[in-house]
């Protein structure tokens, strides 16, 4: 049968708008009981364990080997121009701006969205949702804004460590492969390194917290047809979440550093 | 080829659950066609039906976790989808028996039988837990089981602590989504006794949803079958083998020749 290209574009721009119009009512919905009781303090302290607990050892390894790696490229290319007391700074800047909110982002974009949609999705094609309805619990409230708590705060924790251990990774490599002066390294990180550096990689992170948070739990609470709906909301919410992390990392930059 | 759909209550009460002209359709497909089911206080009713015939979409309708296109739902008279206030008033008075149980998993037993009294009456987890042992005692487990998590419990355990949970709050309504399904003849018998224990106990007004017509004999004062979007035949449980409805003859002696014929494929939705 002749199908109309039109009509196929039709349908796919307003399955678009049903996307988003859908995620948006969702957050909003969700971030209005962030700030209306009651809440679940016990909830939250469980999300910001299981978000920022546990995973301190794969963001800490990340930050550590993007670290090693950024001062070891660094000093191959800055070799060539006699530029290799700029490394410390090199490596403090690109951690905290970029590579630390960003990589673990996408760290925990993997590990906590992914868990969450899982455990959101089960409980919901298992009909655990329903029953929180029906004793008489928002699973909005019960569910969702831990998690999205959790992750806003938890995030900025996470990318702090990532930070001093990523410097720290760079440090190692320059003063023990390169042969560095220890204390001129250190120097040279404090020198050109300002506050807004830090903070800028912090707000970042609150934003991608929240938004792996969200991902994990729309697609979660949306999921469908027993194990593969499960399984295919556990994929959407990391790839969701982890091009949103790149997305929203390149609008905060511009917002912050643009001039 | 079937009797007129009966109407038992009437007169100057209200029932404690009115369904009327209730319709329903997912994506075209009809469900619900025109519902209309009441049921008086204290009283045992239960729906009988084919899988696949609308039942469970008629229970979620009556917990407003779906909206019915068209018809009211009514608790005590008062509209179920007319606010949300409205809706949560009427939660707080019903419990509830899913047909998984849908237990927590990531709460230990007790917990998930004190859920509604922790989170909804704000009661003290101290007191809760009591409560929660003494509602585990009364469906036939012991304090031992109080810590386990759903994970370690059997089928019959998992509907058990799903039924303790369904009467911790006492409701005054209480709804079983295919309470014995899954479960062995003997096990199902127990959980039917349980069943009809803890409603008389409570003095619920109960509805059951279910296909296990040993199940609907025991528990029901009151038998409805649903087919095609509506109760076609209902009456006293006592009277069901003489209900003169092809359909009901066909469903209560498993026959796959008759007026009801099944389609190959389930409604994704029912």
């Amino acid at each position: 049968m002749k199908t109309n290209p039109l009509q196929g574009i039709g349908h796919g721009v307003l399955a678009l708008f049903g996307a988003v119009g859908r995620l948006a009512l969702f957050a909003l919905e969700a971030t209005s009981h962030c700030v209306r009781p009651p809440l679940y303090p016990r909830l939250l302290l469980r999300q910001m364990v299981e978000i920022g607990f546990y995973s301190l050892p794969v963001v800490g390894l990340t930050g550590l080997f993007a670290g090693m790696v950024l001062a070891l490229q660094s000093y191959t290319g800055f070799s060539r121009f006699s530029a290799e007391s700029t490394i410390p700074t090199v490596v403090v800047l690109s951690i905290t701006r970029e590579l630390g909110p960003v990589l673990a982002g996408l760290m925990v974009a993997g590990r906590v969205g992914a868990a969450m949609a899982a455990e959101i999705g089960t409980m919901r094609v298992t009909e655990q949702i329903d029953a929180l309805t029906t004793l008489s619990t928002n699973p909005h409230k019960y569910l969702i804004v831990p998690r999205l708590l959790g992750g806003f705060l938890m995030l900025p924790f996470l990318v702090l460590v990532a930070d001093i251990i990523g410097v720290f990774g760079g440090y190692l490599v320059s003063i023990y492969k390169l042969g560095f002066n220890p204390e001129a390294y250190i120097t040279n990180t404090f020198e050109f390194l300002e506050v807004m550096d830090v903070v800028s990689g912090l707000v970042k992170a609150a934003v991608f917290g929240y938004l792996i948070a969200l991902m994990g739990c729309y697609h979660g609470f949306h999921s469908k047809g027993g194990a593969q709906g499960v399984g295919k909301a556990t994929t959407n919410a990391v790839v969701t979440g982890a091009i949103l992390v790149l997305v929203f990392n390149y609008v905060i930059t511009e917002a912050f550093f643009a001039q | 080829m079937s009797a007129p759909a009966s109407s038992r209550a009437g007169g100057a009460n209200e029932p404690k659950i009115a369904l009327r002209g209730v319709c329903k359709a997912f994506d075209g497909a009809v469900v619900l066609e025109g519902l209309d089911l009441e049921i008086g206080t204290g009283e045992s009713v239960a729906v009988i039906g084919c899988s696949g015939v609308g039942k469970s979409v008629m229970l979620k309708c009556l917990l407003g976790l779906l909206r019915p296109d068209a018809g009211s739902v009514t608790i005590d008279g008062a509209e179920l989808s007319a606010n949300r206030a409205a809706r949560e008033a009427a939660m707080r008075r019903i419990g509830m028996l899913f047909q998984s149980a849908a237990l927590f998993d990531s709460l230990p037993v007790w917990e998930n039988v004190a859920f509604g009294l922790i989170q909804a009456q704000g009661m003290g987890r101290g007191e809760a837990r009591e409560i929660a042992v003494e509602t585990l005692a009364q469906v036939g487990l012991g304090p031992d089981a109080a810590d386990l998590y759903p994970a370690a419990l059997s089928g019959g355990m998992r509907k058990r602590v799903g039924l303790a949970r369904a009467i911790a709050t006492r409701p005054e309504i209480i709804l079983f989504d295919e309470p014995t399904t899954g479960l062995d003849p003997i096990m199902a018998d127990v959980i039917n006794d349980l069943i009809v224990a803890c409603v008389r106990e409570l003095g619920a007004t109960a509805l059951t949803i279910t296909h296990d017509m040993a199940s609907a004999r025991k528990i029901a004062d009151r038998i409805a079958m649903i087919h095609d979007g509506a109760i076609i035949w209902q009456g006293p449980a006592a009277e069901i083998d003489s209900s003169g409805n092809e359909h009901v003859e066909q469903f209560i002696n498993g026959r796959a020749d008759g007026p009801i014929r099944l389609a190959v494929a389930d409604g994704a939705h029912a």
